[in-house]
């Protein structure tokens, strides 16, 4: 058996459902969230890649590079607001970010 | 592939990101006192600079293989989000210099966040879209949380960090799935790719997956629920900032994909359309009823509107796209309005958030209270009032679309939705009085004396906004 587009496009799609009901299941804490996040972003750069192995065309890849920054200044700001967040209420349990009703 | 590069239409991007970057040098420079106001005029005088450029352009051009298209939809919507920045930048003067001063990070983000904007509006490819998308939404987590010490402010910079991060994974994976089952990220190059007959179930999935990321951005129902916290929990010239520009900056970018991507499959993406449409303009109706706080009744106000902005684009015409240009164009002057109102309810030396204390504003500051009691008409959509015609557009372009129940519903929830407006009314003129607030601050007054009188004025020369609209819509067929 050879390893082909659809099973890329499986396991992307395994790891961006992963990181989806990791963001609204996840009763502990925030940096869960955060992790999650990164699966989903990483979920789109497996699609991307075996998309563009697939079409032999370089702009998936290129996407994927662009992606791949945007994900790490995402996650400096990300873990920059959870530490100003964790700095004035003391607890980065998602059970206890209710200030806000809602 | 020896194409002369010309660098000209891309001027007004440059001039916001090169803007900001000086000023964070003047910022770092300038004496402690002092800096934050003057990078703040200097960034306004540097989005006037943009605007100016953006004006300058003529026709139709692409950059970068197509990746990045200036016509005259891209302009008119550039201007509206400039002025929506521009004007939300300035009113917010008075406010820090109460709250311990401007930091003159503040006005720095919102350039970058602005540049941002017009890189979203002006993307005519899948990659341009994301970067412009993120240097949007990076800069606005950070001002959401930019009241480092609040701890309302910090959880609302959280929620938006999660909910938004989530929604760009969505768009992404979306348009992942598109461009491999096309095999291009180029959106001319979508729409020749896309078949009407025999569409593909992956180019569906990707295009809802698109879609859910854009209704994150635009706050339309079902994925609404991060803008009442936000909206409640930044400080208020953020939520003048989030109300206007960035709407602007995400309904052009929705509208140009769905009609230059994906032409083809119009009674596709058009079923999408009309549910977020009709759920936004509901749950804007409904939920803002029993709501005390005034940024959190804005923010399903804002739901609202976006849901009837929809209704526009639902039509998929032209006529739909020009009615689309109209209602943002009369929302922003509303919105900015509004806040100026909401920015300068402060009594001994406190915001006040509640509407409650708005009671007898009518005798304590009559002329706030009338330009006031002008702008919630128009949000209500009573006609002669600029808000009337932007529903009225939007209906008409839906009912010649033969989306009759789109446009009776439409009605009857602006109708629903004019309840809590005109309690606000109420409350002003027929109330007991409370304490009177204190004088409004001159740039607020001017900005709501400004918006006013557009707002009571627009039904006698409506006609260069409509043709402006026009012009715009027409580039994109």
């Amino acid at each position: 058996m050879t390893v082909g587009l659809s099973h890329y496009l499986t396991v992307a799609a395994v790891v961006f459902t992963i990181g989806v009901f990791g963001i609204f299941l996840n009763r502990k804490n925030v940096i869960v969230i955060l992790m999650s996040i990164e699966l989903i972003l990483l979920a789109v750069n497996i699609n991307l890649v075996a998309f563009s192995a697939f079409h032999g065309d370089l702009v998936g890849q290129i996407f994927t590079l662009i992606v791949l920054t945007v994900a790490a200044a995402e996650a400096a700001i990300g873990l920059a607001i959870v530490v100003v967040y964790f700095r004035v209420r003391g607890t980065i349990e998602v059970a206890d970010i209710d200030h806000l009703k809602g | 592939m020896t194409e002369q590069l010309n660098l000209l239409p891309l001027l007004p991007e440059l001039t916001l990101a090169l803007g900001a970057m000086a000023l964070l040098m003047v910022g770092v420079g300038g004496r402690a006192e002092t800096r934050g106001e003057l990078v703040l005029w200097l960034s306004v005088a540097v989005l006037a600079l943009a605007g100016v450029f953006v004006t300058m352009g003529e026709g139709t051009v692409t950059l970068f293989g197509g990746s990045f298209i200036v016509d005259p939809f891209a302009r008119l919507l550039k201007v509206l989000a400039l002025t929506g920045a521009g004007v939300a930048l300035i009113m917010s003067r008075d406010f820090w210099r109460n709250d311990g001063g401007m930091k003159f990070e503040y006005p720095v983000l919102l350039l970058f966040a602005t540049t941002g904007m017009l890189m979203m509006i002006s993307a005519s490819d899948l990659i341009a879209l994301y970067v412009g998308l993120e240097l949007q939404s990076l800069a606005l987590y950070v001002v959401a949380a930019f009241k480092r010490d609040s701890a309302r402010s910090s959880e609302a910079g959280l929620k938006y960090f999660v909910l938004g991060a989530l929604s760009s994974g969505m768009l992404l994976y979306g348009a992942s799935l598109i461009y491999g089952f096309t095999g291009s990220t180029e959106f001319s190059q979508i729409a020749n790719a896309v078949q009407p007959s025999g569409t593909n179930l992956g180019l569906i999935f990707g295009l809802v997956f698109l879609l859910t990321g854009f209704a994150f951005k635009i706050s339309a129902v079902p994925f609404h629920m991060w803008t009442p916290d936000v909206y409640e929990g930044a400080p208020t010239p953020v939520t003048a900032f989030f109300a206007a520009a960035p709407k602007i900056a995400a309904m052009a970018l929705f509208v140009r994909v769905v009609i230059s991507a994906f032409p083809a499959v119009t009674d596709q993406w058009q079923q999408i359309v009309i549910f977020l449409s009709l759920a936004s303009m509901a749950l804007g109706a409904f939920a803002a009823i029993g709501q005390t706080n005034i940024k959190r009744l804005m923010a399903y106000s804002s739901i609202g509107h976006m849901g009837f902005a929809l209704v526009g684009l639902a039509a998929g015409t032209e006529q739909g796209v020009q009615g689309v240009i109209v209602y943002l164009a009369i929302y922003l002057v509303m919105t900015l309005g509004t806040f100026a109102v909401i920015l300068s309810l402060r009594r001994d030396g406190k915001m006040v958030e509640d509407i409650d204390q708005l009671a007898g504003l009518s005798r304590t500051s009559p002329l706030m209270a009338l330009a006031l009691a002008i702008l919630l008409f128009s949000l209500a959509g009573i006609p002669p009032l600029a808000g009337f015609f932007a529903k009225f557009y939007v209906f008409l372009a839906a009912i010649e679309a033969k989306l009759y129940l789109l446009a009776v519903i439409g009605v009857l929830l602006s109708v629903v939705g004019a309840f809590y407006y005109l309690r606000i009314v109420k409350i002003m003129y027929f109330d007991a009085p409370v304490e009177g607030f204190e004088p409004m601050p001159r740039l607020l007054a001017v900005v709501l004396g400004a918006a006013g009188l557009l707002i009571m004025f627009f039904f006698v020369y409506p006609s260069p906004l409509v043709a402006a609209a026009g012009t715009a819509a027409k580039s994109l067929f």
